[in-house]
């Protein structure tokens, strides 16, 4: 038994450190180092050491041989201070790599040195592979990836439409993920809630799919937020992000949504289903109508089965989701027509897909001319929020 | 009053399940979740003038309409929009929304499942 202190004692007795000098000029050298920033994602976006390659801490073992496949080549690991890095120095002598160093005092000796550091803007090798499909096409690019790749989605719902859509999304490499659900994994979910599955019976909803999410794509932060959105919570948790989908179910979630999202001039993109009908469209605050302006208020319960009482063929939610997700995608790079003051119908039982053409309601009570929330008001389904102070 | 007929026309949107009595060429689009009322019919062909008139001959042929898509006040429900082709007709003159011939009229309910 040690304790830490003890351990980064011993491991620092067993590997050799570098000061920022020695890797300034040894980076000018001959002998250039491999240099590897074992820091996490949100700590390199602040800036990394010109060349240097990202494998965060937890990754190091399982990805350092694609990025230096050759042990005999000199690498200097480096995190924020100095401590991470002796840890992963010590790893990679164990894996057999023959002239590995540490960075003493780490990315904070550097910048305080006053060297040069950059904010990446490139994609890893790693991401590079990954995107590539993404990279090929002009509209997306390597610009376009990068854009997603610092992208924040907040994901209302992890069940029908929740599920494609983030596990696309996730796929696709947007940044950060969060994902808002009570409930926990029920046998009755998996005809359709294809991020969990048959042993996760019983367990949080937003762990399962953060387990499936990140086994999917390591780049992809997902936060979890396992309780139900209400107007106590909900501007708080929706101020982070850059767009919502919304794949909730049920009708006070959504206009709550709603409220929030004009009040905090945030993209929505909406889907939902019933039965074998869907509908999509997105929800642009003050360019495009919101939702209502065009269901200004929701069905009284009675009129309004969900899906548990009503039930759904499960590919449904499928379909609509991956067009949430596209249409997130569009939202987030800025290209093509998304559906912005537009509402497209699916009839899975026919096959006929209509779009209609939604417009801005001046008199919308949420975004209308002249409309703001000064108070709480009290609509049929009590899903009107303050505006802050 | 006539029967389900599954026209079988291999263009445009004659194959739909359709209710068709008289070939009148007012269509309306009949969502998922009111299909109980129609015997499954997505589509109903109706003779009228306007937006009300059709409403009401829909309801005529399938009772139950009225109730699913007016308030107490006879208003259409908030909560259902009416589109002639692809414009909401609260936009235009509402009920008063004059119809012809070939004209579609979608209902298209909120939904909230997900």
């Amino acid at each position: 038994m040690a304790s830490y202190r003890e351990l980064l004692k011993s491991v620092k007795s067993r590997i050799r450190e570098v000061d920022v000098r020695q890797l300034d000029t040894s980076r000018n050298g001959s002998a250039k180092p491999v240099v590897i920033d074992v820091r996490e994602q949100d700590e390199v976006e602040q800036g990394i050491i010109p060349g240097a390659i990202h494998i965060p801490r937890g990754y190091l073992e399982s990805r350092v041989e694609q990025y230096v496949p050759d042990y005999d080549t000199p690498v200097v690991a480096y995190c924020a201070g100095g401590n991470r890095s002796a840890f992963a120095a010590e790893t990679l002598q164990q894996m057999g790599y023959k002239d590995v160093t540490s960075l003493k005092g780490g990315f904070g000796a550097w910048k305080d040195a006053g060297l040069k550091f950059v904010v990446p803007r490139d994609l890893t090798p790693a991401q590079q592979k990954r995107y590539s499909r993404h990279v090929l096409i002009p509209e997306v690019g390597k610009e376009g990836q990068l854009k997603l790749l610092d992208s924040k989605v907040l994901i209302i719902g992890a069940g029908g439409l929740g599920s494609p859509a983030a596990y696309y999304l996730a796929a696709a490499g947007v940044g950060t993920i969060g994902i808002l659900d009570s409930d926990v994994v029920d046998e009755s979910n998996l005809q359709r809630q294809i991020l969990h599955n048959s042993k996760r019976i019983g367990q949080p909803k937003v762990d399962s799919a953060k387990q499936t999410l990140e086994d999917l794509n390591p780049d992809v932060k997902v936060i979890p937020y396992q309780t139900r959105l209400t107007r106590d919570n909900i501007i708080e948790i929706f101020k982070d992000y850059d767009l919502i989908v919304d794949g909730s179910d049920n009708f006070p979630t959504r206009y709550l949504v709603n409220d929030a999202s004009v009040l905090l001039k945030k993209t929505v993109v909406h889907g939902s289903i019933f039965r074998f009908d869907g509908q999509v469209s997105v929800f642009q605050p003050f360019v495009g109508p919101c939702y209502r302006c065009v269901f200004p208020e929701p069905p009284p319960p009675e009129l309004a089965p969900s899906c548990d009482e009503a039930g759904t063929l499960g590919i449904l939610p499928g379909i609509i989701g991956l067009f949430e997700a596209n249409e997130a995608v569009k939202m987030l790079l800025g290209i093509g027509e998304a559906l912005v003051g537009r509402l497209l119908m699916i009839d899975a039982l026919t096959d006929e897909f209509r779009t209609l053409r939604l417009k801005r309601d001046p008199n919308c009570p949420v975004c209308g001319e002249g409309a703001h929330f000064k108070d709480f008001v009290d609509y049929e389904v009590s899903t009107a929020i303050p505006t802050p102070a | 009053m006539g029967g389900l007929t599954r026209r079988r026309e291999f263009k445009g949107q004659g194959a739909l399940p359709t209710y068709n009595d008289h070939h009148m060429a007012v269509k309306i689009r009949v969502p998922g979740a009111l299909r109980q009322l129609t015997r499954g019919a997505a589509i109903v062909e109706v003779d009228a003038g306007d937006v009300s008139q059709a409403l009401d001959e829909l309801n005529q042929k399938f009772p139950g309409f009225k109730e699913r898509l007016y308030d107490d006040k006879g208003e259409l429900r908030q909560f259902i929009n009416i589109y002639r082709n692809d414009e909401d007709i609260r936009f235009g003159s509402g009920l008063k929304t004059p119809l012809k011939d070939s004209d579609d009229l979608s209902i298209v309910p909120a939904v909230a499942g997900g």
